[in-house]
């Protein structure tokens, strides 16, 4: 796996395990993340935060704090009530559905509706004088009801987080195709069942960061986001700054999982406080503000109705989704529960699909987009409704699904509620596991085991999700009603000694997007990967993009810059073929010249053809303008559907209650692959992220709306010694949708993988009697969960 | 006003002398005052690991250190492990195994990597996952981690060999 092993101007680099571009810095301290930064004159601000989680704010004294050394400013909502020009804002408005939307200044004014809700901020000299006077601002509150349960919320009589809505029922959005009232009435067999996904936080290791600095007329925010270009536009509006004149950059971005995939608004009180300053202002996150005040994701509640003919065809389904959005509407925040839809109904044919979702405030912080956002939560209570329907009807669970699948000769497939999956292989992902996984040994196996009172259980995910957000005409104002396009762009600059400079306008934060685009774009112009630069993240050196969220910066984002390199060659082709005198069309790029076809000693390579491009030593055909540059904005057909079938082996001590992983087998599908490497490395930790879930990550508050996970301390992540090593492997089923044939893969993992942690602890603990259990399943969980079935009174499930 | 402390510490070879407030954390004069911002800070509460730099050639997390503790001592960051032009092992086997995505925790990890292999030169795989279960990861999944630290100890074995 050398990197250097190809010589320059070879091809063939798509599909190599290439060494990552992005590590050299990375590996010597040298990467460059927001908070590395330090501008002259920077001042630093602390956010004077609430810990009430419903109030109204009766005084703030500003006057101590104001004395102490070092402090520049102390303000409070009412103070910049001018610095803005609107709230934050949320962009889905879906035709024909109200969704209620509160004001969502960056500073709170009046009431707080959530612990953690910013109320002043202090600007001082040093970040420990700004910290040290933020803890004088005297905040006197009166406390008001809180609300913190969403099923609650929904019954009168409830506290209201915003009265003047006189409902905590955020808004109701629904889809449904086939006849389900019919579809059920004719199943043999029905299974109820309620599902809990629970809150999470996306926790990446590097906290939110984010300069204002002042630039001439303008402005620069340099901030931890994964979307630069949609936050230039919105906090443009919500400062007043017109675009031009707001320059918005990511560095180096240490991990995102959807947390940073927000505006929030520290980064609007930066930009103000550097506006009314005149200096730069920086402002980090703690990490308690993170569980705080980053957004979280999941909270969902499922009720799921699935019906069958007693031979195993799924007649249809009915869900209604409970979903706890917090108390306020940020980017996408009642969105999520909704992406989920497209793949509600999983890797099978069910005939007749019904779904409500019914959103809801609460005095927490919002719900957005956390690493898969709304196809975990819908993918986990698809597949485990398929094993307790499989159960029901005495099917074996993998029988049931097989006979479900789509097949593959029925791709492009329209499901019942309009979604057209693109391609898909699903008996194959599941035969490849099978040989990897022998069911029956582990069968015997897991007998033996449990006659030594060792108790191993196995549970499967067969899974298919949608990503590769785009398409604009299905998730724009006239599809689903985001108020945004999903098209992506790139631009190819040859340089004149033949090097090339890719800009795209997605905003990698770990993905390896340097080297897997260098991989694509050094294939098409027939140069080496070592001579191809990859920039993104800074709103001043490309054009507009849509950034980096939804597994969708190498289908949407490779394949534009796949185009631009591709007109790029065309160009140059012309230019070569004007050089040594023959047809366009009988210039061949190969080996890494452009040749002429059948007189090979007839060729240039990129640096001959850019120098002559640049620097004509002829004059060029007048058809042909000089420089080597190009463009493209793609906007897809259609979304792009990986899928796969993981098997998840657990051991559960029965004494303690404590779940270890102790092998974990996935096969997936994203297409053909640019980077293996890259690929095993996104699978791994997505299934990683999913095992938190399952057994160790819950955002926790108390029934007063106070957070109990403040902390890592508090908030579990899975740590090296909890995961084993993953056994991987692929098939790889080409997308018609783009010319790369590519699927996403940053978000598989963590869909793919919670309902067979899950499954695999319920088949662990089945011979203890324990048939439900919710995640995340923690050692006290299961150990209460033990005790109640076997009924000892310590579970409190009576003697 | 708090006093200053004088303070002499050796920091990746070169002798540093400052006068610091006495709260200063290590971590925090590493990064703003000498400018060496390979080690982060992820937690506030000595969980994550990805401030670990080692003090007198052990790892510590450099967050949980004031850095008047370090009066006198030896410091080395990731900036002193290795250089482009010339990596440790440990560098060398996480770019070969994929062993780092975001690279925020890579420099703690791959410090607190070092120190598991000076006091376990050949570790298992067991081994290696209790001896960074101090250090968090949210991208890779620890996968490649692992291979990296086993990689960089085998290269270490054939070089002793």
């Amino acid at each position: 796996m050398s990197v250097t092993e190809a010589g320059t101007g070879q091809n063939g680099h798509v599909g190599r395990a290439m060494k990552r571009k992005e590590d050299p810095r990375m590996i010597t301290g040298r990467g460059r993340y927001t908070e590395d930064i330090n501008l002259p004159g920077m001042l630093h601000a602390a956010i004077v935060r609430s810990p009430e989680a419903h109030a109204r704010i009766v005084s703030i004294d500003t006057s101590a704090a104001a004395e102490r050394p070092g402090v520049v400013a102390v303000l409070t909502g009412e103070d910049m009530a001018d610095d803005f020009e609107a709230g934050l804002a949320s962009v889905w408005s879906p035709p024909g559905v109200e969704v209620r939307k509160p004001d969502n200044w960056p500073l709170k004014r009046g009431e707080v509706k959530q612990v953690g809700d910013p109320v002043a901020l202090v600007v001082a000299a040093s970040r420990g004088a700004a910290t040290d006077a933020a803890e004088e601002v005297i905040v006197e509150y009166e406390p008001m009801p809180a609300v913190v349960d969403a099923e609650k919320a929904l019954e009168e009589g409830s506290p209201l987080v915003w009265e003047s809505f006189g409902t905590n029922k955020t808004h109701d959005w629904g889809v449904s195709g086939g006849d389900i009232d019919a579809a059920l009435a004719e199943a043999d067999v029905t299974i109820t069942k309620r599902f809990v996904n629970h809150r999470t936080s996306g926790a990446p290791i590097e906290p939110r960061c984010s300069i204002g600095e002042p630039r001439g007329e303008g402005m620069t925010l340099y901030s931890t986001t994964q979307i630069p270009h949609i936050a230039r536009f919105i906090l443009g509006l919500v400062l007043g700054i017109p675009e031009d004149k707001l320059r918005v950059v990511a560095p180096d971005v240490g991990g995102g999982f959807g947390a940073k995939l927000q505006v929030y608004p520290e980064e609007a009180l930066v930009l103000a406080l550097a506006k009314r300053l005149d200096r730069p202002v920086k402002w980090t996150e703690t990490r308690s503000e993170h569980m705080t005040t980053s957004h979280h994701g999941r909270d969902q509640i499922d009720y799921v109705t699935l019906g069958a003919k007693r031979d195993g065809t799924v007649t249809g389904c009915k869900a209604e989704i409970i979903a706890d959005l917090g108390a306020y509407m940020q980017l996408l925040t009642p969105f999520i529960p909704t992406l989920g839809f497209p793949v509600m109904g999983g890797c099978y044919r069910w005939p007749a699909i019904d779904i409500k979702i019914t959103g809801v405030f609460t005095n927490k912080m919002c719900t957005d987009a956390i690493r898969g956002a709304g196809r975990p939560e819908a993918t986990y209570w698809v597949e485990l409704a398929m094993n307790s329907l499989a159960d029901e009807l005495g099917m074996d669970r993998l029988e049931l699904r097989r006979k479900n699948f789509i097949p593959k000769d029925e791709f492009p497939f329209q499901t019942a509620l309009g979604i057209v999956y693109d391609s898909g292989d699903y008996h194959g992902t599941l035969d490849k596991l099978l040989q990897k996984f022998d069911v029956d040994a582990f069968r015997r196996e897991q007998e033996e085991l449990r006659g030594q009172g060792v108790y191993r259980g196995v549970g499967f995910s067969t899974w298919v999700e949608v990503c590769g957000l785009a398409p604009s005409r299905a998730v724009g104002p006239q599809g689903v009603g985001l108020y945004a396009a999903f098209y992506e762009s790139a631009n190819v600059r040859v340089t004149p000694t033949g090097s090339a400079i890719v800009y795209s306008g997605t905003s990698p934060h770990g993905q390896g997007i340097d080297t897997s685009f260098a991989q694509i774009a050094a294939d098409i112009l027939g140069i080496d990967p070592d001579n191809v630069t990859v920039l993104h993240g800074d709103t001043d050196q490309g054009a507009w993009g849509w950034n980096t969220y939804g597994s969708r910066s190498l289908a949407v984002g490779g394949e534009a810059l796949a185009r631009a390199a591709r007109k790029v060659q065309d160009k140059a082709k012309r230019i070569c073929a004007a050089m040594l005198e023959a047809a366009p069309e009988d210039i061949e790029l190969a080996d890494g010249k452009y040749q002429v076809r059948g007189s090979p000693d007839k060729s240039m390579t990129m640096a001959d053809i850019a120098g002559a491009a640049h620097i004509p030593p002829q004059e060029l055909p007048a058809d042909i303008e000089p420089g080597l540059e190009e463009s493209s904005f793609y906007d897809p057909e259609n979304f792009v559907f990986p899928f796969g079938a993981h098997a998840c082996v657990v051991e559960v001590d029965a004494e303690t209650g404590k779940v270890s992983v102790v092998r974990y087998v996935a096969v997936d599908d994203c297409g053909p692959a640019i980077n293996p490497m890259l690929i095993d490395g996104q699978i791994h930790g997505g299934i990683v992220h999913a095992i938190g879930q399952a057994l160790y990550e819950q955002v926790v508050y108390d029934e007063d709306g106070q957070l109990v996970t403040g902390t890592f301390v508090d908030y579990a992540l899975p740590t090296a010694a909890e995961v084993p090593s993953f056994e991987t492997d692929r098939t790889e089923t080409p997308s018609p949708v783009n010319s790369l044939g590519v699927k996403g893969i940053g978000e598989a993992g963590t869909i793919a993988a919670t309902p067979a942690v899950a499954a695999a602890v319920l088949d662990a603990l089945a011979p203890l009697g324990v048939k439900e259990l919710d995640m995340p399943m923690t050692p006290m969980r299961v150990w209460e969960a033990i005790q109640a079935a076997q009924g000892s009174p310590a579970g409190g499930g009576g003697a | 006003m708090s006093t200053s402390v004088h303070v002499e510490v050796t920091v990746n070879g070169e002798l540093r002398e400052a006068d610091i407030e006495p709260r200063t954390l290590l971590v925090q004069w590493l990064r703003d005052e000498l400018g060496l911002t390979g080690a982060h800070v992820g937690c506030d509460t000595t969980n994550c690991g990805a401030c670990t730099v080692h003090l007198n050639g052990e790892a510590v997390k450099s967050c949980t250190v004031f850095a008047v503790q370090a009066d006198g001592a030896q410091v080395t960051t990731i900036e002193g492990l290795g250089s482009a032009g010339a990596l440790h092992p440990l560098q060398e086997a996480f770019w070969e195994k994929h062993g780092l995505q975001c690279g925020y925790c890579t420099p703690g990890m791959i410090m607190a990597a070092a120190d598991l292999l000076q006091r376990n030169p050949n570790p298992t795989d067991e081994e290696i996952r209790h001896g960074l279960e101090g250090n968090l990861c949210r991208c890779t999944g620890y996968h490649n981690i692992v291979e990296a630290v086993k990689a960089a100890a085998g290269a270490r074995e054939e070089v002793s060999a």
